[in-house]
């Protein structure tokens, strides 16, 4: 079953003519992904690679193809703009993978979610400045590459995307499958967290065990350990990166930054250990850290 | 971005944030000339550098006479000025502010960022202005007031009002303190701020609300739209290292250690760092090359980690998604042949086409030390460094 994504994902892909749009939408129709159309404003009515259908909005491109996800390589000026009119058109699942989206734009897109939930509206975000999602086997939006991944019963959340990949590497050199990976992306401000993940694969009966991968900055890692501790019970283990960050520098990532003391890898390996989630000492142990919690 | 206290005050003038009298010197003659246009008697000379904690370290003087501002501008201009933002080396003082004394009554703090768990803008006041509110946050965090703005409305009045009489302002100090947080906000919302603060924020004997400093850093991700920003920014507060890496669109982070990192992932850079660190060696960057690295981005970070000379040892560490691993290889030989390796090179491929990046790499017949996964890469890369440290060894 998975979570989010799988064979009955039909993606859109907006800005599917872009240069990175274009080869990465190729890389998943390759993996058996089903795209269903493509948005360009001022395309409308013309054909990605002779096959994929284009169209001018969201809202024509939903209405002719039933799409129920869409995939965003809109340059950042745009981006924040562009998820408001996936939300808008009903695409259930939007998965942005822009990096470098003005804070203010992105805070304005959330509260504009916010609004279109309380009206009872199903959507989800996942990014921005992520990698995306895959079910493997089933569904790959994004930019991960698929042949690293392997169906299974792992579910892996992470903030950072290469790390991603680590883990899945990691536990695919073991034979451990993955039921979904999820990158959440490295903005300050994003759609889906590690918590809601969480809660994703505790409801999946295909997910088995979970690697979840933070970094410095904010508290997310925080207060997903706490809710892990509450309501969590599949074997789980965490890590962090950024232990050696300096305090005041942004590392990369928008979002990977430690300010006014807090965010820091100590404080959130210390609510890993507290919540009784194991810490992988080194990114090299991710699987086989897993492993031994497992097997417990 | 970060931009110096003058030019946060020019901001602060512009949307109608009351600042202090006051101009900018670049040299001790300027700061006379700029000293006489201000009333006087007291002026106040103040180092423009874009650490915090400027007063502590000596970088902040008030004047008397028209000779003393001499003799501190003097003293100050030229000075590596130390604070705990700095680092041990400090700061050297190129910029100067000379600004008219203001009667003080009350030292208030005003702040303004995002706030990561609700995805708004929060405006914090407090009594304690003057002080480090790192330090108010961890010893009394009830001396702290906030307001979030809903983003749909932005700020609104009655928010600023509840701040005001909280801070204890009097009736007659609200109404313009109202205005002054609303208008402080429209500058953060307008030019794609991440932090404004005001600290102090002072009350005058004559009960009026003065922002006596002013620190404003911007969005990166929003300066796109905003040149006149950017035309702000002072590259000579930057290191020259991640100067040059911002040329080349490498995100790189300078750091005090002797083992260079070339990683492809922000998160997958900082765990390079982290596990080099666990195996006794210490990281001397953070460098993320980013997802379409080519041989002149390769190239390019070669060269900035190597022209650090407290670099003992490079640790390439690559797992190639959509980047393939011969594509790496072949920059990383590009770079090494043209920039000359003088010191020991480990690199750890993993992902598509490993075996043609490794064999290109054997190819080579370059002194690389290969490695079969991360923590491999990280145990050689520290014993390289140790051994180019007693020998001078590079392979």
């Amino acid at each position: 079953m998975a979570v989010l994504v799988g064979k009955q994902t039909r993606l859109l892909v907006q800005g599917i003519t872009g240069s990175a749009g274009a080869f990465h939408t190729r890389q998943c129709i390759a993996y058996g992904t089903n795209v269903v159309g493509g948005v360009t404003p001022g395309k409308g009515g013309q054909k990605f690679d002779d096959t994929v259908p284009i169209f001018d909005t969201v809202t024509d491109a939903k209405a002719a193809t039933q799409a129920n996800a869409t995939m965003i390589f809109v340059p950042p000026p745009f981006a924040a703009e562009a998820i408001m009119e996936a939300a808008d058109a009903g695409i259930e699942l939007i998965v942005c993978i822009t990096e470098g989206i003005p804070v203010a734009d992105m805070v304005k897109a959330q509260t504009y979610l916010q609004g279109l939930r309380a009206d009872g509206k199903n959507v989800r975000l996942i990014g921005p400045n992520c990698p995306g999602i895959i079910t493997p086997g089933a569904c790959k939006i994004g930019i991960m590459p698929g042949h690293i991944h392997k169906p299974g019963h792992v579910g892996v959340v992470s903030r950072s995307g290469t790390l991603t990949y680590e883990a899945v590497g990691q536990l695919t050199a073991l034979g451990l499958g993955q039921s979904t990976c999820i990158g959440i992306g490295g903005d300050p401000v994003k759609g889906t967290d590690f918590i809601d993940t969480l809660e994703l694969f505790q409801a999946d009966p295909d997910t088995h065990a979970v690697i979840m991968i933070g970094e410095i900055g904010g508290s997310a890692e925080e207060a997903a350990a706490q809710w892990v501790k509450a309501n969590f019970t599949k074997p789980i283990i965490g890590f962090v990166a950024g232990l050696t960050a300096p305090p005041g520098r942004r590392m990369g990532h928008a979002g990977a930054i430690i300010s006014g003391g807090t965010g820091t890898g100590q404080s959130k390996i210390a609510a890993f250990e507290a919540a009784g989630i194991a810490v992988a000492p080194t990114p090299a142990d991710l699987a086989s850290t897993l492993v031994k919690v497992w097997k417990r | 971005m970060k931009i110096h206290e003058y030019q946060a005050k020019v901001l602060f003038r512009q949307v109608g944030v009351p600042v202090p009298e006051g101009y900018p010197a670049f040299s001790v003659a300027e700061a006379i000339e700029a000293a006489k246009k201000l009333p006087g008697p007291v002026r106040v000379v103040k180092a423009q550098i874009h650490a915090g904690g400027r007063g502590l370290g000596g970088g902040v003087k008030v004047c008397k006479t028209l000779e003393e501002v001499e003799e501190k501008a003097g003293q100050i201009l030229g000075m590596m000025l130390k604070t705990h933002q700095t680092g041990p080396h400090g700061q050297l003082v190129r910029r100067l502010y000379i600004e008219g004394g203001v009667d003080i009554r009350r030292e208030l703090y005003l702040g303004m960022l995002l706030d990561r768990d609700k995805g708004r803008i929060v405006v914090m006041a407090s009594t304690e202005g003057g002080m480090n509110i790192e330090d108010v946050a961890h010893n009394t965090p009830e001396k702290i007031y906030k307001e979030w703005a809903d983003p749909r409305v932005g700020l609104q009045a009655f928010q600023a009002r509840k701040l005001g009489f909280k801070l204890g302002l009097s009736p007659k100090a609200v109404g313009p303190f109202t205005k002054l947080l609303l208008n402080l906000y429209k500058l953060y919302t307008e030019k794609d701020c991440s932090l404004v603060e005001i600290n102090p924020l002072v009350v005058t004997g004559a009960d009026e609300v003065i922002a006596l400093d002013g620190k404003v850093n911007f969005d990166d991700n929003g300066l796109f739209r905003h040149p006149d920003i950017v035309a702000m920014r002072d590259l000579d507060e930057e290191d020259p290292a991640e100067v040059e890496a911002g040329k080349f669109d490498l995100s790189y982070v300078h750091l005090d250690g002797n083992v260079g990192c070339l990683v492809n992932g922000a998160g997958l850079a900082m765990a390079t760092m982290d596990i080099l660190k666990t195996f006794g060696a210490e990281p001397a960057n953070f460098l993320d090359v980013g997802g379409g690295a080519t041989a002149e981005k390769v190239t390019a970070a070669f060269k900035i980690i190597l022209s650090d000379r407290r670099v003992q040892a490079i640790f390439v560490n690559i797992f190639g998604g959509i980047m393939k691993c011969d594509t790496i290889a072949e920059g990383v030989i590009i770079a090494a042949k043209e920039v000359g390796l003088d010191r020991p090179l480990v690199v750890r491929l993993e992902g598509t086409n490993v075996e043609l990046g490794k064999k290109l790499l054997a190819e080579s017949g370059l002194p690389i030390i290969t490695a079969s996964d991360m923590k491999d890469g990280a145990q050689k890369a520290a014993a390289a460094a140790k051994k180019f440290a007693e020998t001078g060894a590079v392979a």
